[in-house]
């Protein structure tokens, strides 16, 4: 297929996973919002989104106040924040508008659909909207192109190129999520095995769809060092690091070109640092450090991949 | 030579109607239909399908409009339909002209045969613009040049009342339109299964499907298993729907300047399993942005080097460069010669008479009528730098004769054609608009094949005879029937 054609379908599938991700995050500090407060913390955690998306800068720059109005506003319509939501959903479009040859109808009319309806979406009308609606409503499209690209799509090159997409940025996200959350909560606990907050790390949880999940793993109260657990190594967990680096090496095998042995080299380092690693080790080297390892790598991969498929220099 | 040539009349001629009020035999059981339709169906209906358009994303971008993005193209819901033996006929008179066309454009780059007997000015052939002398003794597979043709017919009515086809143009560069000729098929099907039942319309959706082999017919001589490839601006460009429609319905790459490359004149896209030969390039963009190595060197859309390996034989064009000759419009008037020239018959299908300016007498003539005729730009194309005199206010008329005696040369002028009416679905209700018709003709192999009927455009403003769609006209799915 034509590099080109790849590399629009490869932003398409991040751009929607992104818009995805960043919906989970907020929909999990709103909730929260709502609860009482029984510890005072400072911000309710809308520090902590920007932190996550790297947007702490901007948004100072932004002038807007830290309040959960403001945090929500910027993260999900800022026309000038390259990250958010509108712009994620219109990026995605975009890239589908430019291979919709390659795409199903229903993957088309789909993207289309979606942006036609949040594309007039104002502060004001936000305002008015019930968030948690909207949220369940971004997540619920990023569902549905989803499921009509596994429903519909042949599963050829240009299916494995969504699908790499998908993967590597979810791999990026769940890594940023778990980075900020992890050290914003710990300090409250004693330690990563103690007992701690059920309602904030259910929260964390619950915004990778993993609350069940992780009560169904491990039958145990929630504890720091289990919920990380779930979310690097079990490669079961559809959002863990370990489950999107094997899908992205898989898919690496399949699309293999002459040029991309390194890409492959990487791709099978980083699975065997998932599929072989213990979560000791892991903390003994600091989580934090750990996951801003794993970030530089998944990164680099990602240049890789558009170097090898994506933006070739000619032959 | 022309000047006592009346087409004008009072009354255009109603496809649906009759002088006298009735409905004509093709549209009854449709009047029929309609008259039991509650007015609010239709309405829901006409909903139904801007919002399908909208989600499908069948737009088209308008350029110099607001925010210049995609626009609906209004879709009438009434159809315009052609009994099956005046298609038939029409049919035979496109096959022959679209020969004729090929035939000239063949000779034009290689002998000028057609020049030599003096059966048109040569000057008119070797001084157009549209003349591309990188093409002189080119052999291009099949000699075939304009693989495809949009002929644009119009209908006008005679003095016997009967309606007259004639052929307004030529588009022989990139004809664009035939999505939407589909599209609205797959939209009355969709919106009103029933009415297809009454009629038996002739199926239009194999398009692609003719297209792909016609591309494939073309390819370079030895090539086997031909790689065929839709090269497009890109999604900005005002048919980017079409192109990837097409490119999709007929499985190949759709390709922008960028993707490809030429290496020892031959070219190659860039895939993500490395460089693969191209044979065939359905090409979406004009001659003059094709290769920056000859054309326009500032073309960010063209491949350098194509041109080279083109004219090496090792990749067709399609169209061929060089085919504006052919379709422009001062060549226009002399295409009738051309069918008796290379064909030894006499056109089937009629020419609209035609002042070329370039002409004392007939720019006089011209500059007397100005206010009754339509004047176009010989180069013009898409509805744009053109004059229709009865619509134009004393000012434009001015304006243009000022043009006009500045270059004669660079406009013709004919009589306002009365277009024939359909009736269409308006604020007001039903009301009759004027029409026209492009059928796709193919060339490629053998035979020169279409799918029955054409895109119908419709001037959606009352009176109006503009139906470009970059001047806000729309369209009607047009049904050849029996």
């Amino acid at each position: 297929m034509l590099s080109r054609t790849a590399d629009h379908l490869y932003w398409m599938a991040r751009y929607t996973e992104r818009a995805e991700n960043t919906v989970r995050m907020l929909d999990v500090s709103y909730r929260m919002s709502l609860l009482p407060r029984n510890n005072g913390s400072s911000d309710d955690g809308w520090g902590a989104i920007l932190a996550i998306s790297e947007l702490t800068d901007a948004y100072a720059r932004s002038g807007r106040p830290l309040t959960a109005r403001d945090v929500i506003e910027f993260v999900v319509l800022d026309r000038d924040n390259l990250s958010s939501v509108w712009n994620c959903l219109r990026a995605a479009r975009e890239n589908a508008h430019a291979v919709r040859g390659t795409l199903t109808a229903e993957m088309w009319e789909t993207t289309n659909a979606t942006w036609l309806e949040i594309r007039d979406m104002t502060p004001e009308k936000l305002q008015v909207t019930d968030l948690g609606e909207f949220f369940e409503w971004v997540k619920f499209r990023s569902h549905l192109l989803r499921g009509v690209t596994f429903g519909t799509m042949l599963h050829d090159d240009a299916f494995q190129f969504v699908r790499l997409g998908t993967f590597l940025e979810r791999a990026d996200n769940t890594a940023r999520l778990l980075d900020v959350k992890y050290h914003n909560l710990l300090p409250q606990t004693e330690s990563p095995t103690g007992t701690t907050d059920y309602y904030q790390w259910g929260a964390l949880l619950r915004s990778v769809s993993a609350f069940e999940t992780y009560r169904h793993v491990y039958r145990d109260v929630i504890t720091p060092y289990k919920v990380a657990e779930l979310l690097i190594l079990n490669h079961a967990m559809p959002r863990s690091l370990h489950a999107c680096v094997d899908e992205v090496n898989d898919i690496l095998g399949e699309i293999a070109n002459l040029h991309s042995a390194e890409a492959a080299r990487q791709a099978g380092e980083l699975h065997a640092t998932l599929h072989y690693g213990r979560m000791d080790d892991i903390f003994d080297t600091g989580l934090h450090p750990w996951l801003e390892r794993f970030l530089e790598r998944i990164n680099r991969l990602g240049d890789r991949i558009g170097d090898n498929f994506l933006v070739p220099v000619a032959a | 030579m022309i000047a006592d040539i009346k087409m004008t009349v009072a009354k255009p001629y109603d496809e649906m109607h009759a002088a006298d009020g009735s409905v004509r035999a093709h549209y009854r059981s449709y009047a029929d239909w309609l008259e039991r339709m509650p007015r609010e169906r239709i309405e829901r209906k006409r909903g139904e399908a801007d919002v399908a358009f909208h989600r499908v994303g069948i737009t088209f971008n308008v350029y110099g409009a607001d925010g210049g993005k995609e626009r609906l193209i209004p879709f009438d819901l009434l159809p315009r339909i052609i009994p099956g033996d005046e298609w038939t006929a029409l049919e035979a008179g496109l096959r022959q002209r679209v020969r004729a066309l090929n035939a000239f454009l063949s000779d034009v780059y290689h002998d000028q045969e057609i020049l030599r007997a003096g059966r048109m000015p040569s000057e008119l052939v070797l001084n157009n613009a549209q003349f591309r002398t990188e093409m002189k003794g080119v052999d291009v597979p099949g000699g075939l040049y304009a693989m495809i043709a949009g002929i644009d017919l119009v209908r006008a009515a005679g003095a016997d009342g009967k309606g007259e086809y004639y052929v307004l143009e030529d588009n022989l560069r990139v004809p664009s339109g035939v999505s939407y000729l589909i599209e609205n098929r797959k939209m009355m099907m969709r919106l009103f299964p029933d009415l297809f039942s009454r009629y038996r319309v002739q199926p239009v959706e194999h398009y692609p499907d003719l297209l792909l082999e016609t591309l494939r017919a073309v390819a370079p001589e030895g090539v086997l298993d031909p790689t065929a490839v839709l090269l497009t601006p890109g999604a900005y460009n005002s048919a980017y729907f079409e192109h990837s429609f097409l490119a999709q319905q007929m499985g190949v790459e759709l390709v922008e300047g960028q993707d490809l490359f030429v290496k020892d004149d031959t070219v190659y896209m860039r895939t993500t399993q490395g460089p693969r030969r191209v044979d065939v390039i359905y090409r979406r963009i004009d001659d003059d942005f094709l290769d920056p190595q000859v054309f326009r060197a500032d073309s960010m859309l063209g491949v350098p080097g194509l041109m080279s390996a083109y004219r090496a034989g090792r990749v067709t064009l399609a169209n061929a460069v060089g085919t504006g000759v052919a379709d422009d419009k001062s060549i226009y008037p002399y295409v009738p010669e051309m069918v008796r020239f290379y064909l030894g018959e006499e056109p089937i299908l009629n020419n609209v008479p035609t002042y070329m300016l370039r002409s004392e007498e007939d720019l006089a003539y011209t500059l007397a009528h100005l206010p009754e005729l339509v004047v176009k730009e010989v180069h013009g194309a898409g509805g744009y730098g053109m004059l229709v005199g009865p619509a134009a206010t004393k000012a434009e008329i001015e304006h243009f004769r000022q043009l006009i005696i500045a270059a004669p040369e660079k406009y013709i002028a004919q009589p306002t054609l009365s277009l024939s009416t359909c009736p269409t679905f308006v604020e007001a209700g039903i009301a009759p608009r004027h029409i026209d018709l492009r059928p796709f003709v193919l060339s490629g192999g053998k035979e020169i094949r279409m799918v029955p009927g054409g895109l119908t455009r419709v001037a959606m403003q009352a009176g109006s005879l503009v139906v470009n769609s970059s001047q806000g006209g729309g369209t009607k799915d047009t049904w050849v029937v029996g």
